[in-house]
């Protein structure tokens, strides 16, 4: 599939304040954050420019932008439609959150409560319109809504710390949260990459055509010289040359760096020096997330691609056949 | 409204496609191209297509595969288009209502003015059928031309998919597969019809009739057996039989 940077982004940007928004909501029923109206600025402050920058950065990638408001119409049936819906819904109480905090200057339980909630039920529809989606074998498996969500819970406590850091706070459960869940989720990712490489496939060129009863299936011609949509959109193959290095450089960055700089920031909390290891925490959490999207979408085969002489083991495809090449 | 007909459509039209006699002509491709650009889908557009690297929206494409090996090997020429499925996922995940199928024939197709372009759909369908439009920014797909089956205008043998009534040798079928007294539905008995990518639970309505056995009438000639004399009295005819038989 080809990573298209703004889903990516979105993806990334949007989960991380999805968790952000939740784990102030969830600090703000149990205690953990201060009822300091420059933190609830700051803090729904930078959740909320993520969560938007992400979604509005979902609409570029539409053909028609100006009819986005039609995606929330379809919600009985759709993923998508579904987390349109949820994101917009998560506002009310996320705005009205934000509102009583920095207006009221009071920290309100239940709209902290009704936010939390609202973005994990957003960050799950976004799982879920990939973990629907049957004719990509690896993104259909039960651990991908999972992952999605780890991700988001991880990034938001790296975030969170830095707010509480930098506030000259220590971090309290936040911290233990934040040590915890980013192992958590990249331990999940990592069973998701252990599980979808070795799945077996369930579709192969014999049963693509039909043809499998009468011996191995081999692509002779395609249909035209060019590329195509099908091809340009779902055959791309570019990153999976480097995926190995890739999933150990995003472990890297969104796990290992991350979470020695969160211990480092937890011994020197609350310091100027526990804001920094935090904010490098958060950056280097950021790109591997990102690498890890990336690979997501670079790394998933389409059964389309068995029409055009992929293998179903997603291995490279017969010497004589190579895709061209072609300018954005 | 994305959901897909509460009870399944009473006719499901759609096409059989027979392997055996496909030649990978691609006029169906062509004839299908040259009838949606200026029909219900208009415009199906090609980018570049005098320049360096042509690319368009097509919603029939053939492939063609090599198929087992030595003498048992076969070349089979493989057209494909929308299948029309009956679980249509390209219809449930559009998130705006564009991608429907149609309760009473079941034909799937994207009203293009409630399209925002998003992509889902063609994520969604297994098989490769819909492809977007580079200058329209919409979905486009096989619509079985509904504007030729339905259309009064036209005689009323002429009210078949462009592809069907372009095949030179009759190896596209249209009809109902709903009704087991249609050609279709006999040819799908007769011939053992399949599906496409079962194991995916689409259900797809279109369906491909396999290549037949070799026949042994083929293998003899191939072997060369000796033909009799034809002309075994001999004379003039005989004659000519020696000198044609060197």
């Amino acid at each position: 599939m080809r990573p298209a940077f703004s889903v990516i982004f979105f993806t990334t940007a949007s989960g991380a304040g999805y968790g952000l928004l939740a784990l102030l909501g969830l600090a703000a029923l149990l205690g953990g954050v201060p009822a300091d109206r420059g933190l609830g600025v700051a803090g729904l402050g930078l959740a909320l420019a993520l969560i938007t920058a992400g979604l509005l950065s979902s609409t570029f990638h539409l053909g028609h932008p100006e009819r986005a408001w039609r995606a929330f119409s379809q919600w009985r049936s759709s993923w998508l439609s579904r987390e349109g819906v949820a994101a917009v819904a998560t506002y009310l109480p996320a705005l009205a959150f934000a509102a009583v905090w920095v207006l009221g200057g009071t920290l309100s339980g239940a709209l902290g409560l009704l936010s939390a909630l609202g973005a994990a039920a957003t960050v799950y529809c976004t799982g879920q319109i990939y973990a629907s989606l049957k004719p990509i074998a690896r993104w259909h498996h039960p651990l991908t809504v999972p992952v999605y969500l780890a991700m988001a819970l991880a990034t938001g406590g790296l975030l969170a710390l830095l707010l509480l850091f930098a506030f000259g706070l220590p971090g309290g459960w936040l911290t233990l949260l934040t040590l915890l869940a980013l192992p958590a989720a990249w331990l999940l990712k990592l069973r998701w990459w252990q599980e979808t490489d070795g799945a077996a496939a369930t579709s192969t060129a014999g049963t693509a055509t039909g043809l499998g009863r009468f011996g191995d299936v081999r692509l002779l011609e395609r249909p035209h010289s060019g590329s195509n949509y099908l091809l340009d959109e779902m055959v791309f193959k570019v990153a999976r040359k480097h995926a190995g290095r890739l999933r150990r450089i995003a472990v890297g960055l969104g796990l290992l760096l991350p979470w020695l700089l969160i211990l480092g920031g937890w011994l020197a909390a609350p310091s100027a020096g526990a804001a920094l290891l935090a904010l490098l925490a958060v950056v280097s959490a950021g790109a591997g997330v990102v690498v890890e999207r990336w690979l997501f979408f670079a790394e998933a085969q389409h059964t389309v691609s068995l029409y055009y002489g992929a293998s179903s083991t997603g291995c490279a495809a017969p010497q004589n056949f190579e895709l061209p090449t072609r300018q954005a | 409204m994305t959901s897909l007909p509460a009870t399944p459509p009473a006719k499901r039209l759609g096409l059989v496609i027979d392997l055996d006699t496909c030649v990978g002509c691609q006029a169906c491709v062509v004839n299908c191209k040259e009838w949606n650009t200026g029909g219900y889908p208009a415009p199906l557009s090609d980018l570049q297509p005098y320049g360096k690297d042509p690319t368009g929206a097509w919603l029939n494409r053939v492939h063609t595969f090599d198929v087992g090996e030595g003498a048992d090997g076969r070349t089979v020429h493989f057209p494909k288009s929308c299948l029309h499925c009956e679980n249509a996922a390209c219809v449930t995940v559009c998130p705006t209502g564009a991608s429907y199928k149609r309760a009473e024939d079941g034909i799937v197709l994207v009203d293009e003015s409630k399209c925002i372009g998003c992509g889902l759909c063609a994520w969604a369908c297994p098989y490769g059928a819909r492809e977007m439009d580079g200058t329209a920014k919409v979905m486009k797909k096989c619509t079985l031309c509904i504007d030729r089956i339905y259309n009064e205008n036209l005689e009323p043998e002429e009210r078949e998919p462009a592809c069907v009534a372009t095949c030179p040798s009759r190896a596209r079928h249209f009809g109902d597969l709903a009704d087991p007294e249609s050609d279709v539905s006999r040819l799908v008995r007769e011939r053992g019809g399949y599906d496409l990518m079962p194991e995916m639970g689409y259900a797809p309505t279109n369906k491909y009739l396999p290549p037949r056995p070799r026949g042994a009438a083929t293998v003899s000639r191939a072997c060369g057996t000796k033909l009799e004399d034809a002309a075994p009295a001999g004379g003039f005819l005989g004659w000519l039989d020696r000198l044609l038989s060197d």
